[in-house]
């Protein structure tokens, strides 16, 4: 697998608050490769879009990265200086949000605010960044490019306002596109439709997708590859199909199993008891322990990450490994 | 199955209006055309729900989902049409110490409890204030409630920013069970839970149907819960029922284009490497529906008389209704 | 699903309101020292006849012949006149401290009416909506569109003095400002779930309002209530200044600060800066404390 566009590599990230340091992301590592789609899914609290954000070099004083590197083109995101990530930061990387209005200034007409997205990165004139921006809006489906161009944020309904966003995001062909839970506060059928133009322009431009989201479903229909995170650290990591049919860690069945599946209806749905701790509160050992009812004296010590199958790695000393009959 | 159903609404519509503002008015002297603005949230619905019956009600923004949730729960009145809950007009019933027939649960756990109420003024005052309770039995009554929604009863003195998300909404579910009702409306409450907590909730709602023999109308856009809690489901969009079904007929073989389409885009946990978008076009806003059919300009099947003509509930097969030209 | 579930899942015990309340407060030095400075004005005035040499108002202790003493001096019997004399001799120190007084319970006296009243038509409003909401609200807007120094002085001009009178004054100017406030919060917390939720729990509207709907809008009270004192002090002080509203038997510190105008430009600086400090120095501790007050009762910040 050397297309390997990003690459990061025990990733953590801290915030001090009064109570000490909470490590939102703990020594996570992960590839994105180019022109495929890693899921990386977790619930509330479990750092997923921390990780993405640190990616991007976009964590707010006085959090920080306190460890592990973030290797692209060759270089590590971490040392640099904020110059050099603003020519990154929209070019080469780039980062779609749960809220649209968090890409969007909304005193600003989209073509105004897209010009100026062209104009950071590229030396054009306004025709040329206008005629870009036009069909950027094409290409993610948006008709009527040219009216677009000149309403304001507000005229346009959420599902529009996301593909804008996502316009904006490739507007100069990045290698790498992270998207923390864009379509979770959209409809299924607008979801659906973005889901497919995602899907084809990473396809045609080669961009590997980051794609954070709580929703194992969406990840099952997107996605190649997944990563499952628990209490800021990765659990279970693997091809699609095999952590979603064979899971090995306890918490990735929980979850799977927490969802309705067609067939068993009217079935109590089997319930992780408890909840995630917090950041502040987390055990000694393995982070999911106390709600797993697979858990002994062995889970008191931090599990390592280990490939328990080919391409299918796990964070747990009694993973859910079928001994094969 | 018991003869008169426990919720009937019969060709129930919700209109809200803005009217134009005093100066808007006296700039229509002059011949300007302000209008008042109307949105047809609900549009000449009707429905039954049988005593005991799971009922899901699906459907996208502006399908007007949560509207016939409130009117159900009295929080609306309509515009037109009649609710009737256990045969009589709600807006009548005088609450007593048998209870209140409906109660509803509400999406967001953060902002549907007081926060300046404990829990057990949230979950007992009003049992106390209608005669359900003496203040002596109080705190038992709120004890047994609490403990039958899988809360410690040791934690009624807290406020709710002190509890979960998961928490917060067992404490709506016990505010709900205290007035003995019969009917829960379920508006998105679990939406705004993470995933591992949703199974919770939804095994505790099952859990309270089977003991309390209670009768839901589960509102929700996910598909899959609603798939798997109800015995029927209805679905709405922009104000109208579309199709109406038994949940297995409903979700096996879809009959409305509408609902063919929802649930080709739903992702599911098996559906592996989906290829989307089977949906054209945009939700349209509710201040200007279409025509005739709602659906028609986003249906792939629409003929002339889908824009003309609106199309009726009717039954296609036994208990199963739709609202198509086409079917 | 087990008890032992949800006991395992609950929060830890957390301190109630009030503590995180005022821990949260103290974080900031500076709110902090105003809170401080706050409590010591508020008891320097109820003391005052403690903790002042001389009764500025008894005319047996005043003597004439003790006027313009600059800050330091002596009387001949003795006292010291800590910041000097006025006109009539009377101990600049003592008359501040009585003048607090006065202007702190008019200023908090007229401010509490002036919220109840306000509140209650605020209240009114947001609930009853339709033409209730709107008439009161024009109400409100004509009443704030009037200066309130001219509102003022043309009631206590009809009135008279008295301190009765200039309490009715500033209730009347103030009044608006709180149901504007209130109804504005009321008409957010109003479209809540949880009001929702209470009227489906068909609750009395008795009950909704003040029981449900009040508690959620007293946070913004309290940080209006606090500045809308200090701007009540300041207020008062101005009519007091122009020689409206307070009799001279119980001057405030803006009659002390008139009364002493007179004497700036022969030199006699320390009769009308003191009082001046006095009240700046009050009403800027209450806005300090109202300031922080609303940061700290912020919903939005709160965790």
């Amino acid at each position: 697998m050397n297309d390997v566009v990003l690459s990061v590599r025990d990733l953590t990230t801290g915030f001090p608050t009064p109570a000490g340091e909470i490590r939102a992301v703990d020594g996570v590592s992960l590839d994105v490769v180019r022109g495929r789609v890693l899921g990386l899914v977790g619930e509330s609290g479990s750092g997923k879009s921390v990780t993405g954000f640190s990616i991007m070099g976009l964590v707010d004083p006085p959090g920080r990265i306190t460890g592990g590197r973030i290797l692209f083109e060759g270089q590590d995101l971490r040392g640099l200086d904020e110059r050099a990530w603003r020519a990154i930061r929209g070019a080469r990387i780039a980062m779609v949000f749960q809220d649209p209005m968090m890409t969007l200034n909304p005193v600003f007409r989209i073509g105004t605010q897209m010009i100026e997205a062209v104009k950071a990165h590229t030396r054009a004139d306004t025709r040329t960044a206008r005629a870009r921006a036009r069909d950027a809006l094409g290409r993610v489906g948006i008709p009527a490019p040219d009216e677009r161009l000149d309403a304001y944020p507000h005229q346009l309904s959420g599902g529009m306002r996301q593909r804008v966003a996502i316009a904006i995001a490739l507007l100069h062909g990045p290698q790498v596109l992270i998207a923390d839970e864009p379509t979770t506060a959209l409809d299924v059928t607008i979801q659906g439709q973005i889901l497919a133009e995602v899907q084809t322009l990473c396809r045609e431009s080669g961009t590997g997708l980051v794609w954070i989201t709580h929703d194992l479903a969406v990840v099952a229909g997107l996605a190649d590859e997944v990563a499952v995170m628990y209490a800021g650290r990765i659990v279970e990591q693997g091809r699609v199909d095999d952590v979603l049919d064979r899971p090995l860690h306890p918490y990735t069945r929980g979850l799977i199993d927490s969802v309705p599946q067609p067939g068993a209806r009217k079935r109590r749905l089997a319930q992780i008891p408890g909840r995630m701790p917090s950041p502040l509160e987390l055990p000694p050992g393995c982070a999911f322990a106390p709600r797993c009812d697979r858990a002994d004296a062995a889970c008191a010590r931090p599990p390592a990450f280990s490939q328990v199958r080919a391409e299918h790695s796990a964070r747990c000393v009694h993973p859910l490994d079928d001994v094969p009959a | 199955m018991n003869a008169a159903p426990i919720v009937e609404l019969r060709g129930v519509s919700k209109r809200f209006v803005r009217r134009a503002d005093l100066a808007a008015r006296l700039l229509n002297l002059v011949g300007a055309g302000h209008r008042d603005e109307i949105v047809h949230a609900v549009d000449d619905v009707s429905f039954t729900i049988a005593r005991g019956e799971v009922l899901g009600l699906v459907g996208e923004s502006g399908c007007g989902k949560s509207t016939v949730g409130r009117l159900v729960a009295d929080l609306l009145r309509p515009s037109a049409g009649a609710v009737r809950i256990k045969g009589e007009d709600p807006s009548r019933a005088r609450p007593g110490p048998e209870g209140l027939a409906v109660q509803m649960i509400f999406q967001d756990p953060f902002s549907s409890l007081n926060p300046r109420k404990r829990v057990r003024d949230l979950v007992g005052e009003a049992p106390l204030a209608h005669g359900m309770v003496r203040r002596d039995g109080l705190a038992d009554h709120v004890a047994a409630t609490l403990a039958r929604c899988g809360l410690d009863p040791a934690y009624a003195g807290r406020f709710p920013h002190q509890f979960s998300g998961g928490q917060r909404q067992r404490i709506g579910i016990a505010r709900a069970l205290a007035v003995k009702p019969e009917i829960l409306v379920c508006d998105e409450a679990i939406s705004a839970l993470d995933v591992s907590i949703q199974a919770q909730i939804v095994n505790l709602f099952m859990d309270l149907r089977d003991e309390l023999g209670l009768t839901y109308l589960f509102i929700s856009h996910d598909l899959g819960v609603v798939e798997h809690v109800s015995d029927r489901v209805l679905v709405m969009y922009l104000g109208r029922i579309v199709e109406s079904a038994p949940a297995e007929e409903l979700f096996a073989a879809p009959q409305h284009p509408y609902t063919r389409a929802l649930l080709g885009e739903v992702p599911r946990l098996h559906r592996r490497k989906l290829a989307f978008a089977q949906v054209k076009g945009e939700i349209p806003s509710p201040l200007d529906p279409p025509s005739g059919c709602h659906f028609h300009p986003r249906c792939p099947h629409a003929v002339a008389r889908c824009a003309a003509e609106r199309p009726v509930l009717k039954q296609i097969a036994p208990g199963r209704l739709a609202a198509c030209h086409l079917v | 699903m087990s008890v032992a579930t949800a006991r395992d899942a609950a929060a830890k015990p957390e301190p109630g309101t009030l503590r995180r309340v005022a821990r949260e407060y103290l974080r900031s030095p500076g709110a902090t020292i105003a809170l401080v400075v706050l409590v010591l004005v508020v008891l320097a005035a109820t003391a005052a006849p403690l903790l002042s040499p001389q009764d500025p108002y008894d005319l047996r202790q005043v003597d004439v012949m003790d006027n313009l003493q600059p800050p330091g001096s002596r009387s001949w019997g003795g006292m010291l006149f800590l910041l000097g004399t006025d006109g009539q001799g009377r101990d600049i120190y003592s008359a501040i401290l009585y003048g607090l007084r006065t202007s702190l319970v008019v200023g908090v006296l007229s401010g509490v009416l002036a919220l109840a009243f306000g509140t209650l038509i605020g209240l009114v409003a947001a609930s009853r909506g339709g033409f209730a909401d709107t008439l009161i609200m024009r109400l409100v807007d004509l009443q704030l569109s009037l200066p309130p120094i001219l509102v003022a002085l043309i009631l206590l001009v009809l009135l008279g003095n008295g301190t009765d009178k200039i309490i009715l004054a500033l209730v009347v100017v103030q009044w608006a400002f709180f149901a504007r406030t209130v109804r504005g919060v009321a008409m957010v917390e109003n479209a809540r779930d949880y009001m929702d939720a209470a009227r489906g729990l068909k609750l009395s509207p008795l009950r909704l309002l003040f029981s449900h709907l009040l508690p959620n809008c007293m946070p913004v009270l309290i940080v209006v209530g606090t500045v809308q004192v200090a701007s009540a002090i300041s207020l008062e002080a101005t009519l007091s200044f122009l020689g409206l509203g307070l009799p001279p038997t119980e001057p405030s510190l803006g009659l002390l600060i008139a009364n002493g105008f007179r004497y700036m430009m022969s030199g006699n600086w320390w009769v009308s800066v003191f009082p001046g400090l006095a009240l700046l120095v009050t009403i800027m501790a209450f806005n300090v404390v109202g300031d922080r007050l609303r940061d700290v009762l912020n919903p939005r910040l709160q965790p």
